[in-house]
């Protein structure tokens, strides 16, 4: 597009050439220094020591129990989201009902809560100061301080990314196709699988992606939440924490590295969902 | 079934089913909690809440947080509108990178920042040796918070106008120059006014983060009561004594500031959409 319009004789919609560059420059000076240069320093000092640093840091059991917390909970807590964030797309775009902008609001609401306040309704909630907790402890459940706990900290603060994607793009998509598909014959569940999932699919990835991104690397709500008792419910995160304030830095970094690389990867497969397909996803309300 | 009532009606299934699901975990996951955090306020009465509140520490850690939170996002809605500007209209070497970067601070992990940060600009750090001499020091005190949300807020702004700058009608910047505009004046007066809406949203998006922000902060804060100490710090030192009133009491002034800054949020965007019809 702005191909053209530089080419042309008199570029009336554009700035002088001088000061594109200095926007630019402005722009890539800034990019570096705020984002590249953090990126850089967490691999650089994860290889403080060289590889072997790295390997030594990764065989730690402390760090390995905390790679394993943090795939247990992703696992878990990513499909509960696709299920919730389907279920709300589908009854939110699909049908008329009454508060409808107030449900949407709701789950947004998990954006604008900080992670700690999350992390602090819940040991309310569960801890044993409460009466439910009082309750559940009775009863030997454990949820404040142990994997349940973990995971409802990980629900809460990734509540709002599937159904957020999902919501613009089935509403853009209507119904006939699905009312179609009835009218063919399809039963509801399958009209679901062969109409509606296909439609979404893109655009559900795209959710999940950036869903699992946010479970594996949450921080603040899993910290209050899980005690960060090392070996048990130290997610690779806390764990990082843990190592860094011992004054572990390889540790600490190493395990940051194994992160970074999962946020790289995940701003990679985006990317490409976004220039492959960016027609079937909600692009305009991208958060 | 009285959902059934309250809907209009339509040939597909699966209403109560979905909407079920949806209000069955928004209920677990998201009112409950939040009903418990209200409900313990309302047990420990406005009185006591205001009183745990209402102490130099608390207020000092708020304001921070607070103060922070806007002075960064300040920052982020000029230079996230020069990104986002630049990323739209220009073409140049690196632009994809640097436009799948933008997104950094989403998928990176907030502790891995924070670490990451504090080893660039610690006294020892690559940065910090660097802005010694000019005495600048960024790690432990309010500046490097600044810096941590600036990282955190950074996508929020060039995200929310990024979609608006690809919308615009070139239609309207040349005849602002044909009627005589120079393009300084064409910027000020006819885009840019078209862009503000967006830049409010992204703006009050990048606040309403920063405010919360935990993770990226500690590590580089050097959390000194009354001066360093951010309001979700305080909340989490409350819980590690057990004090679980007053780390109920900072929760829910921090819940009220978010549920204000939710409500602004969507006042700009009916203001936006009833000015222009963009979001």
């Amino acid at each position: 597009m702005s191909d053209i319009v530089l080419s042309r004789p008199v570029p009336v919609t554009t700035e002088p050439p001088l000061a594109r560059a200095l926007l630019v420059g402005l722009a890539i000076l800034f990019v570096a220094i705020f984002l590249f240069a953090p990126l850089a320093t967490v691999f650089a000092e994860a290889l403080a020591q060289g590889w072997r640093g790295m390997i030594a840091a990764l065989s730690l059991p402390d760090a390995q129990a905390a790679i394993r917390m943090t795939l247990s909970i992703a696992v878990i807590a990513v499909p509960l989201n696709a299920v919730f964030g389907i279920a709300a797309a589908w009854a939110i775009a699909k049908f008329d009902f009454r508060g409808k902008a107030f449900l949407i609001t709701l789950i947004d609401l998990p954006f604008s809560v900080s992670p700690v306040v999350a992390g602090l309704m819940l040991v309310l909630l569960f801890g044993a100061n409460s009466s439910l907790g009082v309750w559940l402890m009775a009863h030997d459940i454990r949820i404040v301080f142990a994997f349940p706990g973990i995971l409802l900290a990980t629900l809460f603060v990734t509540f709002p990314f599937v159904a957020r994607e999902l919501i613009p793009v089935m509403i853009e998509q209507g119904r006939t196709e699905e009312e179609a598909a009835l009218t063919l014959g399809a039963s509801g569940w399958r009209t679901f699988f062969t109409v509606t999932l296909p439609n979404i699919r893109w655009a559900l990835l795209y959710g999940v992606l950036l869903c699992n991104a946010r479970a594996m690397g949450e921080f603040g709500a899993v910290a209050v939440v899980s005690g960060k008792i090392r070996g048990e419910t130290a997610t690779m995160p806390t764990m990082v924490e843990m190592f860094f304030n011992e004054y572990l830095s390889v540790a600490a970094f190493t395990l940051a590295s194994v992160l970074a690389m999962l946020a790289l990867l995940t701003l990679l497969l985006k990317s490409l969902l976004e220039w492959r397909h960016a027609d079937l996803l909600a692009a305009t309300c991208r958060h | 079934m009285k959902a059934a009532l309250l809907r209009a009606p339509s040939p597909l299934p699966g209403f109560g089913l979905s909407f079920g699901i949806a209000l069955a975990m928004l209920s677990i996951v998201v009112l409950l909690p939040i009903g418990a955090l209200l409900g313990r306020g309302l047990m420990i009465g406005p009185a006591e809440l205001w009183g745990m509140v209402n102490t130099r520490r608390v207020w000092s850690a708020l304001a921070l947080s607070f103060r922070a939170a806007l002075i960064a996002s300040l920052f982020n809605l000029v230079f996230g509108l020069v990104l986002a500007w630049v990323l739209v209209r220009y073409r140049f070497w690196g632009r994809r990178l640097i436009d799948a970067a933008v997104d950094l601070p989403f998928a990176l992990p907030t502790a891995v920042a924070g670490i990451a940060l504090t080893a660039l600009y610690a006294p020892n750090g690559p940065f910090g040796q660097a802005l010694a001499p000019v005495g600048l020091r960024i790690a432990y005190t309010e500046t490097g918070i600044w810096l941590a949300l600036v990282f955190i807020g950074l996508p929020f702004v060039v995200r929310t106008v990024q979609p608006v700058i690809e919308e615009l009608d070139r239609d309207i910047e040349e005849a602002s120059a044909t009627l005589g505009a120079r393009r300084s004046h064409t910027l000020r007066r006819v885009i840019l006014p078209t862009l503000t809406p967006a830049l409010l949203t992204g703006f009050a998006l990048a606040l309403a983060r920063s405010v919360g922000e935990y993770g990226s902060v500690i590590f580089i804060a050097g959390n000194i009561p009354g001066l360093t100490e951010i309001a979700p710090l305080l909340i989490v030192i409350r819980l590690e004594e057990y004090n679980y009133d007053a780390a109920a009491a900072i929760g829910i002034a921090m819940l009220l500031i978010s549920f204000a800054m939710l409500l602004a949020i969507n006042a700009i965007q009916i203001w936006s959409r009833r000015r222009i019809g963009l979001v």
